[in-house]
């Protein structure tokens, strides 16, 4: 999104050619191939013959890559492997085939306890249902990875503290988690997964079980958050409007399988398929389309007219554009100035964009 | 199904048809009507030379163990001999207060005084030392089983039968063996109390671990939580409420065995003294220390409850209650050796209100004599008596004022064959022939009908109700029963168990759907159930043998009185929580309450309602041991006879017959529940 600090182009996790199968025996399928058996059409022909041995294709063939400070969303439909891959990630659940680098480490290959010392360090998590401890309270769930590795109470509630002042709980430190309201513990849960200061930062549907309202309120809070920190995400949703509202890129996933991946605007122009592209069609045009989009090089321009970037969405636009009847300057990010916008120009652009019989 | 659908009618004729013919010919051909004497494979003196192998072997072992466990129980008996009661007091009631308010308190502190009052203080700390000592051990047992159970399906799959044999076993049953492998003493009510007491644990155990929701765990796996890490600090203190539940039903099932311990006798705690006054008729000092074994079942279950569902505090409000507690007992302690009478009770203070209640209560049996006979002779005469040996035998100038003439015989035909005429007429024939079938067995009587009919009716019914399996377990439970020569005895238990849960059924049921309606009649059941179900066993005996003598009907009082909880309970909690939108839904097209009750909420209630009745089965089975103790003659009796003379292979015969019957009955109404419940699409409701 174009309010974030810009991701670089290091890689901190690449994940590559992921497996996770269900069955008797899943590991016959895999001899000594590390999940990479060839092409994509390979791929889907092994996960049939997979399917047609009475085995379960949890996640198939799935590979992506993480940026340092970059927004990674994973959006499906439930049942499409998206909650799986994550856990894969963190060896919650062991893919069957593949391999995780973290940082060029291959993290299937690290022990149990190396793998533990990535958890309590490295990684942190938020679950749909916040996945709170019920017999601690606000403080000391937040501390609870601090408890696990060791660390003396004093020192980990004082870290808890400050936590709790960046999520904005403080007052309810002593309350239990069954006190509190669905965004209460949601900010918990995220207070939690921040205690240990990951580098790595997983959220399975974080807000999927918050009323509307709240749910957006907290996107705006967490998107205010890693504007802060600056963490490496990939953030599980079902939802394609929050997918669009806070990804940096995403990944579309359906049966296990991914079926595209790119930058929000890249899948709403250039859908993969019909799958991605009935997603796509109920997304209004303002959140899409950017003022690079529309910019009118025929406008004149005025010294007083204000200048913006141009992947800004009309969205964002709009109440400018409602005061300032001049319009405004757009210029692209090696400070060419591509032409100007106007109230009358967004109107037009969304009126063609609109669904037919609508009018144009 | 249709298949068998089709034939069941035709089935039940048969069996009825069976019924008549062997009832007819069982004049020249006894053995048809009685299983013979000679065939009769006595498994008793196998079983007690098996046993006597068993101890010659092995007894020194359990003896020594013995030996090592008398111990914690000399020293928790000497421990409460020794507090003063002032202190003993002090205790309870800050645990009443601490786990619930002063309420709890109060009535905890109450308790006690009442206890030190009527003079049966040592006799109490004497039961409650062995509970003190059982319910730690139970809990561990539990506690171990129940972490292998969670982790281990293997484990699992053995232990859950075992807890499910030790559930069914009458409780007499346990101490029998134990008292043979570890000779007389304390350590029998130990053992046993253990033994009956740490299924719920197991089984809560189980439960709570299993519930923790998968994200928690993840939670803590994520948090980089070590195997261990994840087990003591994630997965138990999440399943700690549930645990705490198992303590409290652990609790009182100890102390529940250790009361019941008491038949051994020899030991002098409250338990004997209930029973030992009752065989003595003296029903005031009996009731009165009923009363105590009521009080202490009440106060241990309120204050286990109460910490098992404390909420949380946030912040704590008030006094530290336990700095208080622990300052005021210091205190207590302290003065108690200046003051004598804080440490033990003074005999000027005590009562013994015993005799007045003996004087009431003969005032009342000689003046209600005749109100007392007339309902127990009726009751006997018009119902019991006609189900247990036919209205054949039942119906005489004795009992009915009059002859059972062949021209009565042949309206009491008539009066059935209209019923059969009247359900085939509406095209239900099943109904037809069970209406036959009832009309045998009513005019034969329970205990006079031929073994092999009944033996093939009890197999039918396992079919019908539960399938192949069932039959098949049922075949060879009575085959058991039938061969080791415990026939008739289980008949009798049959049929009293059998009156006594349709009795109580019936009436629960009615009572349960009149507090579903009705939120004052509620209120007013509710603590009665309470009461009576944390009352141990023999307590409830106390006031009909008081005013009933002992007997058949006093036993039948009892047995409603313990079983009829369930049905009542069971009844209500499912009207009052059938899904709201269907409850809406029928509002909204416009049903009378009367309407919204027959049609819809009674149907839907009907798995909880059945599985009321498993539980009232279980429950009167549980019961209909301990009615041996007022002379009722059944398994209950044999079970009580093998103790009372040593004798293993009598005792456990019976004992093994009791949870056959109870099993079957158990497995038999359970599949009835089920397959409604299925058939609705409605999730097993617990309480």
């Amino acid at each position: 999104m174009p309010e974030g600090n810009a991701p670089s182009e290091q890689v901190k996790l690449s994940c590559r050619n992921i497996w996770k199968i269900y069955g008797s025996q899943p590991q016959q399928f895999f001899d000594g191939t590390k999940g990479n058996v060839g092409d994509a059409p390979a791929a889907r022909g092994l996960a049939q013959n997979i399917r047609d041995s009475e085995h379960i294709v949890a996640a198939a063939n799935v590979s992506f890559d993480v940026h340092v400070g970059e927004i990674f969303v994973i959006m499906g439909l439930s049942g499409s492997g998206k909650s799986t891959v994550v856990r894969c990630l963190s060896r919650v659940v062991e893919p069957t085939a593949g391999e995780i680098l973290m940082d060029g480490q291959d993290l299937l290959k690290v022990s149990k306890s190396e793998l533990i010392e990535y958890r309590r360090h490295k990684m942190g998590m938020v679950f749909q249902n916040f996945g709170l401890m019920p017999h601690l309270n606000v403080l000391d769930n937040i501390a609870f990875p601090l408890e696990i590795q060791g660390i003396s109470l004093k020192k980990r509630r004082e870290k808890a503290r400050e936590i709790i002042d960046l999520v904005g709980l403080q007052g309810r430190e002593a309350s239990f988690p069954s006190q509190l309201s669905g965004g209460q513990q949601q900010r918990v849960g995220i207070a939690r997964s921040l205690a240990v200061e990951p580098e790595l930062w997983f959220l399975d549907e974080p807000f999927s079980a918050l009323d509307p309202l709240i749910r957006r309120q907290m996107q705006d809070e967490f998107l205010r958050l890693q504007r802060e920190l600056n963490k490496s995400i990939v953030f599980i949703t079902h939802d394609f409007l929050e997918a669009l509202r806070i990804a940096d890129r995403m990944a579309i996933m359906r049966d296990g399988e991914v079926v595209q991946i790119g930058r929000p605007v890249d899948l709403i122009l250039n859908p993969a398929n019909d799958y991605v592209k009935d997603f796509t069609n109920d997304v209004p045009s303002e959140m899409v389309l950017t003022a690079g989009d529309i910019a009118n090089a025929s406008r004149p321009l005025t010294p007083e007219m204000g200048h913006i970037s141009a992947d800004i969405s009309l969205a964002t636009l709009l109440p400018y554009l409602a005061d300032n009847e001049a319009g405004i300057m757009v210029r692209d990010g090696n400070g060419n100035d591509l032409g100007a916008i106007t109230a009358r120009d967004v109107v037009k652009a969304l009126a063609t964009n609109a669904p037919e019989g609508a009018g144009a | 199904m249709t298949d068998t659908n089709k034939m069941q009618p035709l089935i039940w004729f048969a069996l009825a048809g069976l019924s008549i013919a062997l009832f007819l010919v069982a004049g020249s051909v006894p053995s048809l009507n009685d299983f013979p004497d000679a065939w009769v494979l006595s498994p008793t003196d196998f079983m007690n030379s098996m046993m006597g192998g068993f101890v010659s072997i092995f007894g020194p072992a359990f003896k020594a163990m013995g030996w090592l466990l008398e111990w914690p129980v000399r020293w928790s008996q000497a421990l409460l001999e020794f507090l003063p009661w002032s202190v003993t007091t002090a205790i309870f009631v800050f645990l009443g207060l601490i786990g619930s308010g002063w309420k709890l308190g109060l009535f905890a502190g109450l308790s006690m005084i009442y206890m030190a009052l009527i003079g049966y203080w040592d006799e109490s700390m004497n039961s409650l030392a062995i509970v003190l000592i059982s319910v730690p051990m139970a809990v561990t047992t539990g506690f171990i089983f129940g972490v292998m159970g969670f982790y281990s399906n293997r484990a699992r799959k053995i232990i859950v039968p075992i807890l499910d044999l030790l559930q069914t076993i009458p409780a007499f049953a346990y101490l029998l063996p134990i008292l043979i492998l570890f000779g007389f003493g304390t350590t029998v009510g130990l053992v046993a109390s253990i033994l009956y007491a740490f299924p719920p644990m197991v089984r809560n155990t189980i439960l709570g671990l299993r519930a923790v929701p998968e994200e928690i765990i993840e939670a803590g796996i994520m948090s980089g939580a070590t195997p261990a890490q994840l087990f003591w600090k994630v997965r138990l203190p999440a399943a700690k409420k549930q645990m705490l539940l198992g303590l409290n039903q652990t609790t009182m099932a100890a102390l529940s065995m250790v009361i019941i311990a008491a038949v051994i006798g020899g030991t002098n705690d409250i338990g004997w003294e209930v029973l030992n006054t009752m065989r003595k008729a003296q029903f005031g000092e009996s009731l009165l220390a009923g009363f105590v074994i009521a009080l202490i079942a009440m106060s241990l279950d309120r204050i286990t409850h109460a910490f098992a569902t404390k909420p949380k505090e946030i912040v704590r409000t008030g006094p530290n209650y336990w700095v208080i507690a622990v300052l005021v007992i210091a205190a207590l302690a302290a003065l108690s050796t200046v003051f004598p009478f804080l440490r033990k009770w003074p005999e000027a203070l005590l009562w013994n209100p015993a005799p007045t209640m003996n004087a009431a209560l003969e005032w009342v049996v000689i003046n209600g004599r005749e109100w007392i006979e007339g309902i127990k002779n009726a009751a006997f005469f018009f119902v019991m008596l006609p189900i247990k040996i036919g209205l054949n035998k039942a119906v005489s100038p004795f009992t009915w004022g009059f002859e059972l003439t062949p021209t009565l015989t042949l309206g009491y035909v008539g009066l059935v064959a209209a019923g059969m005429f009247w359900a085939a007429v509406k095209g239900r024939f099943t109904l037809a022939a069970i209406v036959m079938l009832w009309g045998v067995v009513s005019y034969i009587g329970l205990t006079e009908m031929p073994w092999i009919a009944l033996f093939a009716i009890f197999v039918y019914a396992a079919y019908v109700t539960a399938g192949r399996n069932l039959a098949i377990g049922t075949a060879i439970g009575m085959a058991f029963l039938i061969i080791a020569g415990v026939w008739p005895e289980s008949v009798l238990s049959i049929y009293l168990c059998g009156v006594a849960v349709l009795i109580s059924f019936s009436l629960g049921t009615l009572i349960g759907i009149w507090a579903s309606e009705n939120n004052t009649v509620s209120s007013i059941v509710r603590p009665i159930m309470d009461t009576l179900q944390t009352m141990p066993l023999f307590v409830i005996l106390i006031p009909f043998v008081m005013v009933f003598k002992i007997g058949e009907f006093t036993a039948l009082l009892a047995i409603i009185a313990y079983a009829i909880v369930p049905a009542i309970r069971y009844t209500e909690h499912g009207l009052r929580n059938l899904p709201e939108h269907v409850i809406e839904a029928a509002d909204t097209i416009g049903c009378t309450r009367r309407q919204l009750l027959f049609k819809v909420k009674l149907p839907l209630a009907l798995p909880a309602i059945m599985l009321g009745l498993n539980q009232t089965i279980i429950y009167g089975i549980g019961m209909l041991v301990i009615t041996a103790l007022v002379g009722t003659n059944g398994l209950g009796q044999r079970i009580y006879i093998g103790l009372g003379n040593g004798d293993f292979g009598v005792g456990m015969t019976a004992g093994i017959g009791m949870a056959v019957i109870a099993m079957v009955a158990d497995r038999m109404t359970q599949a009835i529940s089920r397959r409604k419940q299925e058939q609705f699409g409605l999730v097993q409701q617990h309480i």
